[in-house]
Parts: C-alpha cells; sequence; structure tokens
C-alpha cells in the first residue's frame, strides 16, 4: 500500500484546473524531444514513468508482473509553467502527437495570483463572443434605383484626412477676377493635414514588438506606399524608432508618438535638425484601450542593448510609463500646451493628436480638444484594444467599447456642424473575428474618419497565436513563441522580417479589395463614407437604438 | 429616373414649353408628381419683380390661418394668380393653388436685402411647420420673381389642370420635373426644383451620400438647409452654400460637388486653393448619379453631373433661347430651331453655364477651364 505522504498532492493543482491540457499521445510519440524544448512556458517536460504490467499467458491464470521504465511527456500543474495553449508544440511535432485542447472548467484566475502578484499578460480581453461591430451590416444596396457600382472596374478613392480641418468659412480664400485665390500675408493659419488611408497599424513599440516584427511592419508600409501608392501610415508606440529610420525620408510614413515616460523622445529631439522629412503626425498617448489608467510597461528582459539605444535608457531594467503625463494637471492648460509644444517642435508642420481609453468621458475630452485650434484629431482606443504587458483585470474588465464611443462622438461633432474639423480615429477590437474591412468600414459609417489596427495586423502579418480564449497571450514575458513580442533573439530570428512585409502587403491590398466590395453596392466610391449612417444595421435592436442605426433581422 | 426640362430665355415664356419637353420625355416619369419653378417672371406678375412672391397649396382653413399669421406678421397683399382649375380625370383636386404677392412689412422697407431674404425665408418656414402636421398648408417658395407649382400627376395633364395652356403666367427662366418616385411616399415637398433664396435645382438619379450631406447641412446654424424629403434637396442647398454663404464663384460648385483627385488637381492654376477646398468640404462631395441643373439669382442656369452619370443630359439651343434637359428629345420639342449637333453633352469634368437672357453659354472644364460655345 502507497504511503498516506505520497498520496497526498493536496498542495498540487490537477490539470483540470489549467486553462489547457495537453494532450499527447503515446502511440506516435517518438520522443524527438521538439515539443518539449520549443514550450515557451516549459509546461511540458520529458519525464520517466515506471508501468506495472499484468499479464497471463496461460488458458488459466497465471499473472506475470513485468516493471517497465518509458519516457513520456508530462504536462506540469506549477501554474507559474502553465500551458497557454500556444501549441508550438504542435507545430514542431513531425507526428501529430501531441496538442493543447482548451479546458472550459477550468480555475486559472483562481490560482494565477502567486506571491501576491496578479495575472500580467499580453493581448486583448479574453471575451470571444462577437464584439458590437460584429453585429452590423450594411443594408443599404443600390439597386435599380440607384446603380450599384462595379467593384472591380470603377475608380475608387479609399482615403482620408488626418489633422485638423478649418471649417470651409475660414479657409482663407478670396476671389479675384472670377478665381479664388489663397490670400497673402498675415492670413488664416492654415493646419496640416496628411491625406493617408483610412486604416492605419496602431501604435505597437520597438521594444514590444521584437526587432524583425517592427522592421517587418515598417517595410511593409514603406511598400504599400513607394511601390503600391497607398498611403498606409503606421504609428510608432512609445520609445522612438531606429536612428537611421528617424532621419531617413521613409519617417513620413510614421507616426510617433510620445507617452508618460517620454521614452525615445531625447533621440527624436536631437535627430529634427537632421530629418530629411517630417514624420506623418504625432501622437501623444494619454490611455490605452487595454488597459485604462496604466501606463506602458517593458519588462526588463525585453530592454536590450537597442532598445536602450533608442529609449535612452540602461539595459535590462523595467521601463514603466507612468499612468498619466506627470504635467497633465488639465486638459486646457498641460494638454494644449503640450499639443502646442509638440506642434511647434516640428514648425507647426506636422499633426498632432491626442490617443485616449475609450471612455464615458470621451465626449468631454473632445469638446475641449475642439476649442484648442492645434489639436489635430482624436484617437479613441476601445477596450478590446491589445497590449504587450498589462493586468488581466484591466484588459478584462476596465474600459469602453469602441463603436458607441465614436457614435456619441462623431454625433456630437455633427450636431455642432464640426464633423469635419476634427477627425476621429477609432480603435480596439477592429478585427476581431477576422473582419478587418467590414469593422473598418462599419466605424467609418458609424463616424471614424480613420481606424487603427494592431492585433490583427500581428495575427495576420506574423501569425500570432493570441486569441481571446487567453491563447498564448505571453507578450508581457519576453517568451513570444512566434518571435513577434520577443527581444530574445533565439526567438526572434523564427519570425522572418520579409515574409512579414509581405503579408502586410497582402493584408492591406485584400483589405483595399474588400473594401471597396462593400462601398460599391452601397453606391459610393468618390470620398469615404463617413457617418453614412443610413448604410449600416444591427441585427440586435439594442445595439441599433443605442448607435441610433436601423435594425434588422 | 426623373425627367428635367429647363428652358432659359431672353422672352417670356409660356410654362407648357416645359411641359411639352418633359411630355417626350414620358418614359420616364410615372406621374407621381411634377414641379414647375418659374423666374423673371412675366405676364400678369411682371410689374411684382420686386415683391416676395408666396407659392403653395392650402386647404380652406389652412388659407385662413395662413392669412391671418402673414397679416399679423405686417405683410399686406398686393397681388394674387389663383390658376383657373379645369377638372381632369386622375388629379385630385385641393382647394387652393395660390402665388400671392406681398409687400414687406413697413418696418423692413428700409432694411437690407439681407434681413428681407431672412425674413421670407423664417416665414416660410414657420408657415410650413404650421402646416406639415395636417397637411393644411404647402407652401414651396416665398421670394421675389419666383412662383412655384407642384402637384401629383401626369405633367401634361397637369398643364391642363392649372389652365397653363391659356394662362397670363409667363416667364424667361422655367424649370420643370416630372417624378420617377423613389422616395417612398409620394410628397409634394420631396418634388424637384428646390429652392432657397433665390438658388435652385433639380436632380435626376440618386445620391448616395445623402446621410453625411444632409448632417453636415444641416448644422451649418442656417434655417433652410432644412426639409430633406428628397435626398436631391442638398443639391440645391450645396449651391446655395457654395455661392451665397461661401462666396465662391459659380463654377466651382463643380469642384465642391465632385472635387478632382490628387494628380489631376496638381494640373489646376489655383491648385493650392482645390486642395484645401477638398478637405474642407469634403462632407459636400456627393456620389450619384446626378445630373443636376439649377439656377442662381442673377438668371444664370447650369447643368453639370458626377462621373458615375453614364448618360448625360444636353444644353442646347439659339442665342436667346437655351433649353438644359435631361434627354436630348426634350430639347428638339423646346428648341427645334437649334443646330442639333452643336448640342452640349456635358462630361465628368464639365459645367455648363448659360448666362442670363440665353446670351451665352460657356463650358467650364476642371482640367481645361473656360470654352464659349456660343455668344
Amino acid at each position: 500500500m502507497e504511503s498516506a505522504v505520497r498520496l497526498d498532492h493536496n498542495h498540487e493543482l490537477t490539470v483540470k484546473d489549467l486553462p489547457y491540457i495537453v494532450t499527447w499521445r503515446e502511440d506516435r510519440c517518438k520522443r524527438c524531444g521538439r515539443c518539449t524544448a520549443v514550450c515557451p512556458m516549459h509546461a511540458i517536460e520529458p519525464s520517466v514513468m515506471v508501468r506495472r504490467e499484468i499479464s497471463s499467458e496461460d488458458a488459466s491464470p497465471s499473472p506475470k508482473v513485468t516493471r517497465k521504465t518509458v519516457v513520456v511527456v508530462r504536462q506540469t500543474t506549477d501554474i507559474e509553467r502553465y500551458c497557454t495553449g500556444c501549441g508550438s508544440c504542435t507545430l514542431v511535432c513531425p507526428n501529430d502527437a501531441i496538442e493543447p485542447v482548451f479546458n472550459p472548467q477550468h480555475k486559472f484566475l483562481f490560482h494565477k495570483n502567486p506571491g501576491g502578484h496578479p495575472y500580467r499578460r499580453g493581448g486583448r480581453r479574453n471575451d470571444p463572443r462577437e464584439s458590437t461591430l460584429d453585429h452590423l451590416k450594411f443594408t443599404r444596396i443600390s439597386m435599380l434605383t440607384d446603380p450599384a457600382l462595379d467593384a472591380g472596374r470603377h475608380e475608387f478613392r479609399i482615403r482620408t484626412y488626418l489633422g485638423r480641418i478649418l471649417p470651409p468659412e475660414e479657409m482663407p480664400f478670396r476671389v479675384k477676377e472670377g478665381k479664388l485665390e489663397l490670400m497673402s500675408g498675415n492670413s488664416r493659419f492654415v493646419p496640416p493635414v496628411r491625406e493617408i488611408y483610412p486604416v492605419m497599424i496602431g501604435s505597437m513599440s520597438v521594444g514590444a514588438l521584437s526587432p524583425t516584427m517592427w522592421e517587418g511592419l515598417a517595410m511593409g508600409v514603406a511598400y504599400l506606399n513607394e511601390v503600391d501608392r497607398m498611403p498606409v501610415v503606421m504609428a510608432s508606440g512609445e520609445g522612438g524608432i531606429p536612428p537611421r529610420l528617424l532621419k531617413s525620408r521613409f519617417i513620413k510614413y510614421f507616426i510617433l508618438q510620445i507617452a508618460s515616460g517620454y521614452f525615445g523622445w531625447d533621440e527624436i529631439i536631437r535627430a529634427i535638425p537632421d530629418m530629411a522629412d517630417d514624420p506623418c503626425a504625432i501622437e501623444i498617448k494619454y490611455g490605452q484601450g487595454a488597459k485604462p489608467g496604466d501606463g506602458g510597461l517593458l519588462m526588463a528582459e525585453k530592454v536590450t542593448k537597442l532598445i536602450s539605444e533608442i529609449r535612452g535608457v540602461p539595459q535590462g531594467v523595467d521601463l514603466p510609463s507612468p499612468p498619466t503625463h506627470q504635467t497633465k494637471y488639465s486638459i486646457e492648460e498641460s494638454v494644449a500646451k503640450m499639443i502646442q509644444a509638440m506642434s511647434m517642435a516640428f514648425g507647426f508642420r506636422v499633426p498632432v493628436f491626442p490617443k485616449i481609453s475609450g471612455t464615458r468621458t470621451a465626449r468631454a475630452v473632445l469638446n475641449n480638444l475642439l476649442r484648442n485650434p492645434y489639436a489635430g484629431g482624436l484617437s479613441i482606443d476601445g477596450e478590446e484594444g491589445g497590449t504587450g504587458a498589462a493586468y488581466n483585470v484591466s484588459l478584462d474588465k476596465m474600459g469602453h467599447p469602441i463603436a458607441s464611443n465614436i457614435r456619441d462622438c462623431y454625433l456630437d461633432l455633427a450636431r455642432q456642424g464640426r464633423q469635419n474639423e476634427l477627425p476621429l480615429i477609432a480603435a480596439g477590437g477592429v478585427g476581431k473575428k477576422g473582419g478587418l474591412a467590414a469593422n473598418a468600414a462599419a466605424l467609418i459609417m458609424l463616424g471614424a474618419s480613420a481606424v487603427s489596427v494592431g492585433k490583427y495586423m500581428m495575427q495576420a502579418a506574423a501569425g500570432c497565436f493570441g486569441d481571446e480564449m487567453n491563447r498564448c497571450n505571453v507578450c508581457n514575458i519576453g517568451k513570444c513563441p512566434r518571435g513577434i513580442t520577443t527581444q530574445d533573439p533565439r526567438l526572434y530570428r523564427r519570425l522572418d522580417p520579409e515574409k512579414v512585409a509581405e503579408r502586410v502587403v497582402e493584408v492591406f491590398r485584400a483589405l483595399d479589395v474588400e473594401l471597396k466590395k462593400i462601398f460599391a453596392p452601397l453606391g459610393r466610391s468618390t470620398e469615404l463614407p463617413i457617418g453614412m449612417s443610413d448604410a449600416l444595421c444591427a441585427d440586435d435592436a439594442d445595439i441599433a437604438q443605442r448607435l441610433q442605426i436601423g435594425y434588422v433581422c | 429616373m426623373c425627367r428635367l426640362a429647363a428652358i432659359t430665355s431672353n422672352e417670356y415664356l409660356n410654362p407648357m414649353e416645359c411641359i411639352g419637353a418633359l411630355e417626350t420625355m414620358h418614359e420616364g416619369h410615372d406621374g407621381s408628381g411634377m414641379g414647375l419653378i418659374l423666374k423673371n417672371l412675366g405676364g400678369e406678375l411682371a410689374e411684382f419683380f420686386d415683391y416676395p412672391v408666396l407659392s403653395g397649396i392650402c386647404s380652406k382653413d389652412g388659407l385662413y390661418t395662413l392669412e391671418e399669421y402673414l397679416f399679423h406678421a405686417g405683410f399686406r397683399l398686393k397681388h394674387q394668380w389663383r390658376p383657373a382649375l379645369k377638372p381632369v380625370k386622375g388629379i385630385k383636386r385641393r382647394d387652393h393653388y395660390f402665388a400671392k404677392v406681398y409687400d414687406y412689412p413697413e418696418e423692413y422697407e428700409d432694411r437690407s436685402q439681407e434681413e428681407k431674404e431672412e425674413l421670407l425665408l423664417q416665414t416660410r418656414l414657420t408657415l410650413r411647420r404650421m402646416g406639415e402636421e395636417n397637411g393644411s398648408i404647402t407652401v414651396f417658395s416665398f421670394y421675389p420673381d419666383i412662383v412655384t407649382i407642384k402637384e401629383v400627376g401626369d405633367p401634361l395633364q397637369l398643364g391642363e389642370f392649372f389652365g397653363l395652356t391659356d394662362s397670363r403666367l409667363k416667364a424667361k427662366i422655367i424649370f420643370a420635373q416630372g417624378r420617377q418616385n423613389t422616395n417612398y411616399d409620394i410628397n409634394l415637398y420631396a418634388c424637384h426644383p428646390f429652392f432657397v433664396q433665390g438658388f435652385g435645382s433639380m436632380t435626376n438619379g440618386e445620391n448616395t451620400a445623402f446621410v453625411p450631406i444632409r448632417e453636415f447641412l444641416a448644422s451649418r446654424g442656417f434655417a433652410g438647409y432644412s426639409g430633406y424629403d428628397s435626398d436631391s434637396e442638398v443639391f440645391t442647398h450645396i449651391l446655395h452654400y457654395a455661392v451665397k454663404k461661401l462666396g465662391y464663384p459659380l463654377h466651382y460648385y463643380k469642384d465642391v460637388i465632385t472635387p478632382l483627385g490628387e494628380d489631376d488637381l496638381a494640373r489646376r492654376e489655383d491648385s493650392e486653393v482645390l486642395s484645401l477646398m477638398r478637405v474642407a468640404l469634403r462632407p459636400l462631395c456627393i456620389d450619384g448619379p446626378n445630373v443636376i441643373i439649377g439656377f442662381t439669382p442673377d438668371g444664370s442656369c447650369f447643368m453639370v453631373h458626377d462621373a458615375k452619370k453614364l448618360r448625360p443630359g444636353v444644353v442646347g439651343g439659339v442665342r436667346g433661347r437655351v433649353g438644359l434637359v435631361s434627354e436630348e428629345c426634350g430639347l428638339e420639342s423646346m428648341v427645334p430651331e437649334r443646330e442639333s449637333a452643336k448640342g452640349i453633352f456635358p462630361m465628368k469634368y464639365d459645367m455648363v453655364i448659360v448666362s442670363p437672357g440665353a446670351q451665352e453659354v460657356r463650358v467650364w472644364n476642371q482640367l481645361y477651364g473656360w470654352t464659349t460655345i456660343m455668344n
């Protein structure tokens, strides 16, 4: 009989407590060890097991006992080494012998706080349901009374503007000999406006992303602009960008972000005199949809030599950005000053706009910005936005959905007749279920001037494993099995930047076709259908009522 | 799609000239309405060119309410034209059709034109609101030297119904539309041509960008940008906004509603202005297919298309008499003496502008500038 001590495993978890259970097929496994080597969490390990087999070969029972020691792959129940379900093991297994399976009965959140440290992770909100955006469809189909357009052959202009737009009444025009001309001299300041593709790559920092991932995205963006003539822009995230890029002509395809840690800005300020061109815009990050109220966080593991140089900090230390800008004490005062200071730094040639978390107070922010003639837009990041590192509670429970936030803001602008003056950029959960074009078009018709995507790009361009069943989502610990969010060369060398760039281009080309397939049947081609809410309906009456659009069933 | 016939002339014409043109395009309208705007009035209204004319339809009760309101607002009736109605099968007669000429309230005698126009606009909108709920009052325009007639029915039958053949109602500019209703309910307020403060236009086609344009116009803080029972009403209001509110020369209307693409724009001398205009007026960019025929307070008439209008309208005529129509057969009816080979079919970048009195026809091309076709 086994001793009581050996039977009592009361201090241990069972695999049934964990979110993913690794199913391993002994009969297929050839014990090559690839799965255990590749597992980023060390959740599986090679182990030995003693087997006691009882057999009888005679006509009457004559049991024989055989003892065997076998090599197995065993899943650990250590909560710090839980299986994330990433599936790297399946990917490398030559014999299809291993696979993590989601365990709906798990009690992961009951246990993932050893040492009193709450669960932190990357990714986005763990809510696998369809988002509000996925309940929207385009129902105003041009039929007979108004010819629909041919998405394949018609000329479409899918562009938007970033930057403060003067109301037509304030444009410094005068009529001379039957023609309009610009008034010279002390005429009205005309703020800078960029014409860009309405879907941009959202803020993901060098640091949060691996060098290969960031390089791939940047190359893809440059290709789209230079070869495909699609003015797609990309936001840098906090922490600056590589110095060589900063001084190159490609800088015009990038939106530089300044956030509460001001990381990277020493280098940027120093580079200004040597810049070959202006950046597309400056984004001042005040909030992030994935973790409202939290600042950025780059774990020490990710602060390598390159990152430390770009950010101007020592190597190997945690880089937390404060939850808020330390100088921010009022939107009227310090935010206005910050916008103006950034505008001034770039000679008032670059649009400057704040980014905030989705919030019920977004309209208050919006109306303050409206009164600031230098504010070049407002980016709102909804609750389903992604992040490289955040507390799980922030990710899962904090924030505001983007759909109603952007709709409220647009309608507020429209009531004041200023819907064309301050572009709204919508982000957070766009393309969560893969419907990037549909989600983006829906947001535009709800009133967004542009849409920003981050998580979708990682998933589509680099095969990010992360999903809303908490698969993988270990971006925060520098162990990304795809090499997307790590600074470990052994991991990021898995990612070929050329392939990422190719995928970025493919994604945007496909997106462009899909947007045309949406806009064409609506009869829209000449301008982006911003606020064309008559084209939208929801399949949920409450959503329809809240967004002030039609309901269909 | 609706059928459109407009004529501009240096002499007074009977509105039946346009209605006759609509009849030649009969296959394109379904009797769901006809709208007529007469500008630069002749006949019995000629001498009152300086006084505002209220055009509309009333029930008996509505007429009493309307007259009471106008009287108390200080307007004094100077003259009124009422059609000599003839019963026509299929046309449902309403109580009162009228074009009433008023004198301004005394306190407005020395007021500016702007103030007078504001008063007329507010009065029209108030009357519309007063009669909208029970349908007792329908008012189409309240402006000097303009008469508007609208009713449901076949244009030719309506011409007979209103007795327009032998009417003394004449004008130098006549706009007529035969409706092919695509706005669900038949509503007189949805019937073209539309009018605001001296600017009028009618359209055929659909405007799929209607909602964002409506939201932009309705939030300009100008009471006249309202109504919108038809998606085409925005074309009139964009015209008013661009020319009157923003002070742009008329041909920039084309650049507002169908701005050039970036490459084309760079070739224009005024490209800097156009770039800024395209950004600032982005919500007014239309998405058709549309042909728009319009007029401005000085009596200039124009025709313009968007790029999606595959079958253009046509402008043609002789000096002193020019027609602007959606189908060429209409032109044949209105100006048979013209050289048909010289008809102008405006294309993607064109805007045809006919000067007051039809003395000159010029084509404004967004890429190549002006061409004078007739002077």
